[in-house]
């Protein structure tokens, strides 16, 4: 039986095991749309602006583990659509996005919301199709869910001109997919692991750096395994939170430009560094001949241009992180020369030095009893969360604080654009979070500034009748950049100052969700019990110390060890 | 230093812009340029001219490498191998000259490809330094206009 492009196009979802998709309708588009009012199997999140649509797929994505699906329609559905796939791109999400597209016959002759999105989003896209005619459409949308979601993972981009959508075509049966010019590598090169647990052995000053490549390959758990055998200091990146429990004792929370102290000193005075699934970006590394330097370097990457790209590895491992670390802990529960009370006895001076750094410099801040810190209301949405909420965020200083105050103790808990740095992120992010885990706590920790960059999303929460509890950390700045203004601009805060804002409770209630505030410290917990009963999309608006600092904060281009602390 | 890459692509609409577009939105240099098709009707050939240090040129590799429409990519450098560029030189040929223009070519063994009344097209083929020694020689001559290729390559036959 011939299909329409349309009628196919969801069935290939459907052949996915798609259950959800966020996106926003257009003119070429209509086609689709009309056969998804007929489909039961796949829901259809409206989300009110297309990035969000594609923040929500991508963080939907992250938090269930799949490969998430938006949908766009032509022009500037396209282009809105650009920030959350360049985001997406940044930090290696399992994402495709599937664009409107004028008729193939006018393509190219600047019609009505034509534009060249393939062209657009070539540098920001694992990879992209135009599907130029409907026979091509079910292999190449076989094709974008197999490379969104292996190798090192990415959006891929699927361009749908209207007629394509109109046309009846057989549907192709489901072959394997192989692919000539695309073969990534999963299993590790025995010797460089033999090379790799050599070095372990030896070391006296190990440590994990560990990215979102161990919670992408799903390898916590054989992170934790190699961690504690050897008894090495784990520290993660932003990307990498919650692969490695972050209330275990050998946890040192994240390093770099604002993390601890103690991760960043023992980085920087190891003997061993031992990088999983991380690319050493430059809010890692500082000033990068100053970034372990002493340290002989394991890289365990999916990608082999992320090895040796900013710092010289010594011993680089291309291969899938679960099966890299699968098969170092074969390696040593099989070695006669590895024995785990001479392991904790030579790491135990190591371990004492850590402790001392800690000592000296715990993360912390200065407690007020009028002022509200935002580093108090984290806390506490860790705690009355018990640590198991997913949270997302925006980005900013409020970022930073739940990167150091929250304790991600499990992978898949925290969505948060790191490497594009998306103000805008989190509460779209939030959606796409409680649609993949309707029974979870889910929690956008925004500020003044970006919770404004897609408070439209409200209506989407209250459409889909979503909990999602939003908690504003409102100091009235764009606070990061106030920030770099204190400290390295004269105080010059150049419109960094909000001077309007709107009143976010009745905000909030004006889409008929809730909203509540606090301006004491007091009340934050009551604030924040109230929320977590409601069951309804709720605005905390914590009015917060003004000028608050992140710190630790290793100044731009400074040595991590050249920290300014609280 | 300089760097011959030679890439296998496939033949598809977009692919070049792929290419151009990494080495333009990552800050790397392409001096020259040369794309057909091979053998295969379906993959094309790319061959381009770069410089930068050792980690500049290995990030290019494996940049190029990334690109899901790329077969293959080869560092010619590692190989070796024959270079070859082409240049179309149209040069002033009036009756005091023309004899000397048309043994400057023989001894480079390049060919006169057109004939005007005051000057030749001159079809030269060789490596880059050849090509450039020709153009030293003509100059004073007159030279009116010069179009060059890209860079291709191969690798050589084994010895054994």
């Amino acid at each position: 039986m011939k299909l329409t492009g349309a009628q196919a196009f969801l069935k290939c979802l459907e052949e996915h095991g798609v259950e959800v998709i966020f996106g926003y309708p257009g003119g070429a588009l209509i086609d689709v749309y009309d056969e998804l009012m007929k489909n039961d199997k796949i829901h259809h999140v409206l989300t009110r602006h297309e990035q969000a649509a594609v923040h929500a797929a991508d963080a939907y994505g992250r938090i269930k583990g799949e490969v998430g699906v938006a949908l766009v329609t032509s022009g500037p559905g396209a282009t809105n659509a650009v920030t959350g796939i360049a985001s997406a791109y940044m930090d290696s999400i399992p994402l495709v996005v599937f664009t409107g597209q004028v008729p193939t016959k006018l393509i190219g002759n600047d019609a009505f919301q034509e534009v060249d999105i393939v062209g657009i989003t070539r540098p920001i896209t694992k990879h992209n199709y135009l599907v130029k005619n409907a026979e091509e459409l079910v292999p190449i949308i076989r094709e974008a869910f197999h490379l969104a979601k292996t190798g090192r993972p990415g959006p891929v981009l699927v361009d749908l001109p209207k007629d394509v959508l109109a046309t009846r075509i057989g549907y192709p049966e489901l072959k394997p997919i192989s692919m000539r010019t695309y073969k990534p590598t999963y299993e590790p090169h025995p010797g460089q692991i033999e090379k790799a647990c050599k070095a372990m052995l030896k070391a006296k000053k190990p440590v994990i750096y560990a990215g979102g490549g161990v919670i992408l390959s799903d390898s916590n758990e054989e992170l934790t395994e190699l961690a504690r055998r050897l008894d090495i200091p784990v520290t993660m990146t932003l990307m990498g939170l919650g692969g490695f429990p972050g209330t275990d004792h050998l946890s040192m929370g994240m390093l770099g430009m604002h993390g601890t102290y103690f991760a960043n000193m023992a980085v920087a005075n190891c003997d061993l560094l031992i990088a999983v699934g991380a690319r050493f970006d430059d809010r890692v590394t500082g000033r990068v001949d100053a970034f372990a330097p002493h340290a002989e370097i394991i890289h365990i990457d999916i990608d082999p241009s992320s090895i040796s790209k900013n710092v010289r590895v010594d011993i680089p491992i291309v291969a899938d992180c679960k099966h890299a670390l699968d098969a170092i802990n074969a390696w040593f529960g099989r070695s006669k020369d590895f024995n785990a009370d001479d392991c904790m006895e030579k790491n135990r001076p190591w371990h004492e030095q850590i402790r001392e750094w800690k000592n000296k410099h715990p993360l912390g801040y200065v407690e007020e009893t009028d002022i509200i810190k935002p580093q108090f209301v984290i806390q506490k949405l860790n705690e009355l969360t018990g640590g198991d909420a997913i949270i997302t965020t925006e980005v900013g200083q409020h970022q930073m604080w739940t990167a150091q105050f929250y304790h991600f103790n499990k992978p898949r808990q925290f969505a948060t654009s790191g490497g594009l740095g998306v103000m805008g992120y989190g509460f779209p992010a939030a959606i796409g979070a409680q649609m993949a885990a309707p029974d979870k706590v889910v929690i956008d920790i925004a500020g003044d500034g970006s919770i404004q960059m897609n408070i439209q999303e409200l209506a989407t929460c209250r459409q889909e009748k979503l909990p999602v509890k939003v908690a504003i950390l409102n100091n009235g700045y764009l606070g990061m950049v106030r920030q770099w203004q204190e400290l390295f601009y004269n105080k010059q805060y150049s419109s960094t100052v909000m001077e309007v804002a709107p009143d976010f409770v009745k905000v909030a209630e004006a889409y008929g969700a809730v909203g509540l505030r606090a301006t004491k410290p007091s009340e934050v917990e009551p604030v924040i019990r109230e929320a977590l009963k409601i069951n309804n999309t709720v605005f905390m608006d914590f009015v917060i110390a003004r000028e608050e600092g992140v710190y630790p904060m290793v100044p731009a281009g400074k040595a991590t060890t050249e920290m300014l602390l609280v | 230093m300089k760097h011959t890459i030679s890439v296998l692509l496939q033949n598809k609409p977009g692919v070049l812009s792929r290419v151009t577009g990494l080495f333009s939105g990552r800050g790397f240099n392409i001096e020259s340029l040369s794309v057909a098709q091979t053998l295969e009707p379906d993959v094309s050939c790319l061959t381009l001219v770069t410089s930068g240090e050792d980690t500049i040129i290995e990030q290019i590799t494996k940049q190029l490498h990334k690109l899901i429409d790329v077969i293959k990519v080869t560092d010619m450098c590692e190989h070796d191998n024959v270079e070859r560029e082409m240049a179309l030189i149209r040069v002033k040929a009036e009756a005091h000259t023309r004899a000397e223009v048309l043994r400057i070519v023989d001894i480079f063994r390049g060919k006169v490809i057109d004939v005007g009344p005051k000057s030749y097209v001159v079809e030269l083929t060789g490596k880059a330094s050849k090509l450039q020694a020709v153009i030293d020689i003509l100059r004073p001559i007159g030279i009116q206009e010069i179009v060059r290729s890209g860079t291709i390559a191969m690798t050589r036959a084994p010895k054994s």
